[in-house]
């Protein structure tokens, strides 16, 4: 499958454009193609989660995770976002650069309908700092529903803990898998310095295999489907 | 959007539906496109789909061809089945037309390839 080195990465991803007007509510700082590429790698080379599998992107933005797990190989992508402005750069982008197995989907976060037939989730969601407090765990929230195995994303280290007790609540597995610095290049007027560079994580969080099925279970409808007369995928 | 996503997809968010599966598929611009194909990604993704779903939606599109409506037991070591499975999954395209709701015809347009599945306030 289409294996491509990091640098090699890096260097296709710098050819995705980015937002020309950012939605500051929304939070729509782009991931850069040198954290996408480092993410994705990472993701890909220590616990194989890309290559042939199917992979949800939420919050897609411009596309740049969609666009990189496509080029390591991804069986199938689904990039979800709520902004038409943010899903047309992201076709657009997809168009260029000639990638035919990223589907997108226009949808609220808080009401998630895809059934879990995605097994990793990789997302770069706001921060939670603008549109509403807890946008962050939200996110994590729907990937973890909709993904059979991992969810890999980004959050500002300072919410490192408050996201360990989370898991635990949940049931699930966290790991920090690096920290990398996030260079946010003055992208909104409020931005007061030139650049800002924060503290991120890449957290990996993960079902436990017994705990699956009864996680599956507690999930709100999304995932009832499969007791219906109209049975949805099997999971 | 491509049969593989559709297969997944529900309007159960919306306030009253119960299963909201599976959506039909209205469509007004299908097109065909060329994906490489991964014969373990088609095997692997076989047994996760609801393959009475996919062979309706493509049916419904026109391009079910001569896909079987049931799945053969044997069907990993079928290349060719592979590859008439790897097309309606991923090469079969709806560009523009509707998703509709089965319980209440709520419609969801498709535009330029992407489902629009926002809802009002008052629908959630």
């Amino acid at each position: 499958m289409a294996r491509i080195k990091l640098k090699q990465l890096e260097i296709e991803l710098e050819s995705v454009s980015v937002f020309e007007e950012p939605n500051i509510l929304l939070e729509q700082y782009p991931t850069t193609p040198h954290i996408a590429a480092r993410m994705l790698h990472t993701i890909q080379s220590r616990f194989h989660d890309i290559d042939g599998r199917t992979v949800a992107d939420l919050g897609v933005g411009c596309g740049v995770l969609s666009i990189g797990a496509s080029l390591l190989g991804c069986g199938h992508c689904v990039g979800i976002d709520c902004d038409a402005d943010a899903l047309d750069q992201t076709r657009e982008n997809l168009e260029e650069l000639e990638v035919e197995n990223v589907d997108l989907i226009q949808v609220d976060l808080s009401n998630p309908e895809l059934s879990p037939l995605m097994e990793s989730s990789v997302d770069n969601p706001p921060f939670g700092t603008k549109r509403s407090k807890g946008i962050d765990v939200v996110f994590v929230q729907h990937a973890l529903k909709m993904s059979r195995r991992s969810v890999y994303s980004l959050h500002k280290s300072s919410t490192r803990q408050h996201f360990i007790k989370k898991a635990a609540e949940w049931g699930v597995d966290i790991e920090v898998v690096a920290q990398l610095r996030f260079d946010l290049a003055k992208t909104f007027k409020c931005h007061k310095q030139k650049s800002v560079d924060i503290e991120v994580d890449l957290i990996r969080f993960s079902h436990r295999k017994k705990i699956a099925a009864k996680a599956k279970k507690a999930a709100p409808k999304s995932s009832q489907i499969s007791s219906a007369s109209e049975p949805g995928p099997s999971s | 959007m491509k049969l593989l996503t559709h297969n997944m997809l529900t309007s159960n968010i919306i306030k009253g539906v119960k299963n909201g599966y599976p959506l039909k598929i209205s469509a007004s611009d299908v097109q065909l496109i060329d994906v490489d194909f991964n014969p373990e990604f088609i095997t692997r993704m076989i047994p996760k789909i609801n393959w009475k779903v996919l062979h309706e939606a493509a049916q419904s599109l026109g391009h079910a061809n001569d896909l079987p409506a049931e799945l053969n037991a044997e069907y990993e070591a079928d290349q060719e089945f592979l590859k008439k499975t790897h097309h309606v999954l991923l090469e079969v395209e709806v560009q523009e037309g509707d998703l509709i709701c089965p319980e209440t015809e709520r419609k969801f347009p498709i535009s330029h390839g992407i489902p629009n599945m926002l809802l009002k306030e008052e629908e959630i």
